[in-house]
């Protein structure tokens, strides 16, 4: 192949868009090597400590997108400490050095100072997305700096983060001159935003799809920003509190008539029923629709809204819609993909807001549902049997009965049979999330059906090693698997070592492993990084057991090509 | 101060809608009357500042969750701590950077909690007291930045005021807003007729 000229080459890998061909395509030789590494564009890295930052930017000069994961994925649900690292900062900084001409930064679940923003607003001259999710460790400030110097921003997209507010100088440092924003989302900033500075930025951006506002932003404000964008596709609406300005409501529902390409809702944070029945004439054209963040929403009002919302594609939703509300949904939205229920009240058990009656009735309403988050008080395997029957497209099923290891409320039997169903009936199930009282049976069922498998989360599940054994030796696409709370010990951490090549990683948390288990994989598999994750004093723990082994409070197994990492603090420690 | 709110101050979740006094255990004969030391202690504010159940929990705002049947499991349910912290003031859970303070309302049975670190000032603060828990009142601001809630229905007027770490009752307003936040124990929206009894506005 090498008599191709190299910008042929080049040319023919241009139409190989998946990341996987493109590193397929780069083991060839050396020569296609280094035409793929000088080629490429985009670069996902799934987890910030498999490679050095400086190795992907020496290796990728001219990459324009680059997206970075830090911290896995039970972070989320605070199982891993704060420190625990996935620092932003050398990505940012190897990146200034060696990419300038990078052009859009997505980071998830990672650490990103103020003084990194800084230097990313400064570093890229053509740079135009910032998209944080989950992110930590800035302020405001960062933001008003990417706000300042990047004139060609065209999306500021920042998710479910803990940013720290420093005021609302932030928003009015989008100089004049920037006119070029497509999305701009900042509902997670807890402060107040100035509505002036937000119009004129508004205004001046005619190309804006997407605007997700933040809890701050009143009816009024939100009504006048509206009359400036009528291309608006997404909105995320600010509080939409009933502010007793019926003016305000008059010039709202005026301006939702000229939004004719809205698709998309969320936000709702404090969102006073009254309000809704101006969103209504809107419901028709909807096809997403994001009630998770509106808990002053009763049944009713949710039913009202959702029941006009007949070609939606995507719900979020809280419990509080209740079962009764689901058959609304089923009856209602025919075209239903995904559906996420969650719960209102965390912390009062054996209050039932949905249960598999409103699951069952969805799956019969909605054949082309193919994604699910369900919270849930209670399940059944008859229940589960159905819904695999009714949905066998689903990619992604998480369901969560809230109470741990609780069984089949009827049989009062394990719902391995229930789970069993779906995995057997669901052929591309990519990513599941099991709870509720689960055997060893279970994990066999998974093992042996779940082939496109590719993430799956325990929680309270299984009797022996053997369960883990039945995912890791027949789940051949896992790539990452998480578990808390169950019996699974050395022999299943040990017995299909191998596999950790294969996967992105591993977290087993409240498990039996031990350090000598920890140990035994680490001397192994050098490829690996094997993490103990111990926060507690250990002087005590030798007592505790018996004499037994110490267990490991968190293990975190991944594969890397960059050793050990060196940030991480005393609490951690890499074998 | 009248009975009703002191009913209200024990009252110990909202969302319970059970009055107190008719379901708590007591030592005293069945049929006796009510325990006269204890209601003359509550009735004072001073005195109740440090002892009282609602300061004891207002203090330790993340641990006066309702309690659960069992045990809290760390990280259970696998809900987003982003997701919590964003819906603790309904659920009732403190976040990380939250600060719950018992909300009582002259009069009113029941009690409310806000989260004063989601709001940026006074003018928030109130808009939201409005808005989340007391539609039927309105904001009055007066020439002196004074601000007082208005229910619309009988044109009762409240002044809210706040306990701060002294056990002191200020006027809500009187100190610069963080500080406010930094210091604010509970709050009360005291009926105007009884807030004049209150120490003069701020220590001029």
């Amino acid at each position: 192949m090498t008599y191709f000229p190299e910008e042929v080459v080049e040319h023919i890998f241009s139409f190989l868009p998946a990341q996987r061909d493109r590193n397929t395509a780069s083991l060839v030789c050396k020569v296609w090597y280094e035409i793929e590494r000088l080629s490429r564009r985009s670069v996902f890295v799934g987890n910030c400590y498999a490679v050095r930052a400086e190795r992907v930017a020496l290796r990728f000069p001219n990459v324009r997108a680059l997206t970075v994961k830090g911290k896995p994925h039970f972070a989320d649900f605070n199982l891993v400490p704060p420190d625990w690292g996935g620092y932003a900062a050398p990505w940012i900084e190897a990146a200034a050095r060696g990419c300038a001409a990078l052009e859009e930064l997505r980071m998830k679940r990672m650490v990103v100072s103020d003084e990194s923003l800084e230097l990313l607003a400064r570093s890229f001259p053509r740079f135009r997305a910032l998209v944080l999710i989950s992110c930590e460790g800035f302020s405001t400030d960062g933001l008003a700096a990417i706000a300042s110097h990047c004139k060609l921003l065209r999306e500021l997209d920042l998710q479910e983060n803990e940013v720290e507010d420093r005021g609302p100088r932030w928003l009015s440092c989008f100089p004049d001159s920037c006119t070029s924003l497509v999305s701009l989302n900042f509902a997670c900033i807890k402060g107040e935003v100035n509505a002036g500075s937000l119009e004129r930025l508004v205004s001046r951006s005619p190309n804006l799809r997407s605007l997700r506002l933040n809890r701050s932003v009143s009816v009024d404000t939100l009504a006048k920003i509206l009359m400036r964008t009528p291309n608006l596709e997404d909105l995320g609406t600010g509080n939409l509190t009933d502010d007793f300005q019926t003016e305000s409501y008059f010039k709202l529902t005026s301006a939702l008539e000229k939004c004719k390409m809205l698709r998309s809702l969320s936000g709702f944070w404090d969102a006073s029923p009254a309000c809704l029945s101006f969103i209504y004439p809107l419901c028709v054209q909807l096809t997403g629709l994001n009630l998770s963040y509106a808990p002053t929403l009763d049944a009713s009002d949710l039913t009202k809204m959702i029941s006009r919302c007949v070609k939606l594609q995507r719900l979020w939703v809280l419990d509080c819609i209740s079962d009764k509300g689901l058959q609304v949904v089923a009856s209602s939205c025919k075209d239903l993909q995904e559906l996420r229920v969650f719960p209102s009240d965390f912390y009062v058990a054996g209050f039932s807001a949905v249960t598999e009656e409103g699951l069952v009735a969805v799956s019969l309403g909605c054949p082309k549902l193919n994604s699910l988050l369900y919270f849930c008080h209670q399940m059944t395997n008859a229940a589960l049997v159905t819904v695999a029957k009714n949905c066998p497209n689903f990619t992604r099923f998480r369901l969560c009965i809230l109470e741990p290891g609780k069984p089949d409320v009827v049989t009062n039997q394990p719902l391995d049979e229930g789970f069993g169903a779906i995995v057997r009936e669901c052929k591309g199930l990519q990513r599941l999330s099991i709870s509720g009282l689960l055997t060893d049976k279970v994990f066999m069922y998974i093992g042996k059906y779940a082939k496109q498998l590719e993430m799956l989360s325990i929680a309270f599940a299984g009797d022996s090693d053997k369960g883990m054994m039945h995912v890791m030796n027949g789940c051949k696409n896992l790539r990452k698997l998480e578990i808390r709370d169950s019996p699974f010990g050395d022999a299943a951490l040990l017995g299909n070592f191998a596999r950790y090549e294969t996967m992105r990683s591993l977290w087993m948390s409240s498990c039996n492993v031990t350090l000598k288990g920890c140990q035994v994989l680490a001397s192994k598999m050098p490829m690996l990084n094997v993490e103990v994750i111990n926060e507690r004093d250990g002087s005590n723990e030798m007592e505790e057991n018996h004499g037994e082994l110490p267990k490991v409070e968190k293990l975190y197994v991944y594969r890397t090509t960059a050793g050990a990492r060196d940030d991480a603090p005393n609490f951690v420690k890499i074998l | 101060m009248s009975v009703e709110t002191e009913r209200s101050s024990t009252e110990s979740s909202a969302a319970s809608g059970l009055d107190f006094e008719d379901t708590a255990l007591t030592l005293r004969l069945p049929g006796s009357a009510a325990p006269e030391p204890d209601r003359k202690r509550a009735s004072s504010d001073a005195d109740a500042a440090g002892e009282s159940p609602l300061a004891a929990s207002a203090s330790a705002a993340s641990s006066d969750a309702p309690p659960a049947p069992k045990a809290r499991v760390v990280g259970w349910p696998p809900v987003r701590s982003f997701r919590k912290n964003a819906l603790a003031d309904v659920a009732g859970a403190g976040g990380k950077a939250a600060k719950f303070v018992k909300v009582a309302v002259d009069g009113a049975p029941y009690l409310r909690k806000v989260d004063l670190e989601a709001y940026a000032g006074y003018d928030q603060l109130l808009r939201a007291l409005q808005d989340k828990f007391f539609s039927h009142f309105t904001i009055r601001k007066f020439a002196d930045d004074e601000r007082k809630l208005v229910d619309a229905m009988n044109g009762t007027e409240y002044v809210p005021t706040y306990e701060d770490k002294d056990g002191d009752w200020m006027l809500v307003g009187d100190v610069p807003w963080k500080m406010f936040v930094e210091t604010c124990q509970r709050l009360r929206l005291m009926k105007s007729s009884e807030a004049v009894n209150l120490a003069p506005r701020s220590a001029q």
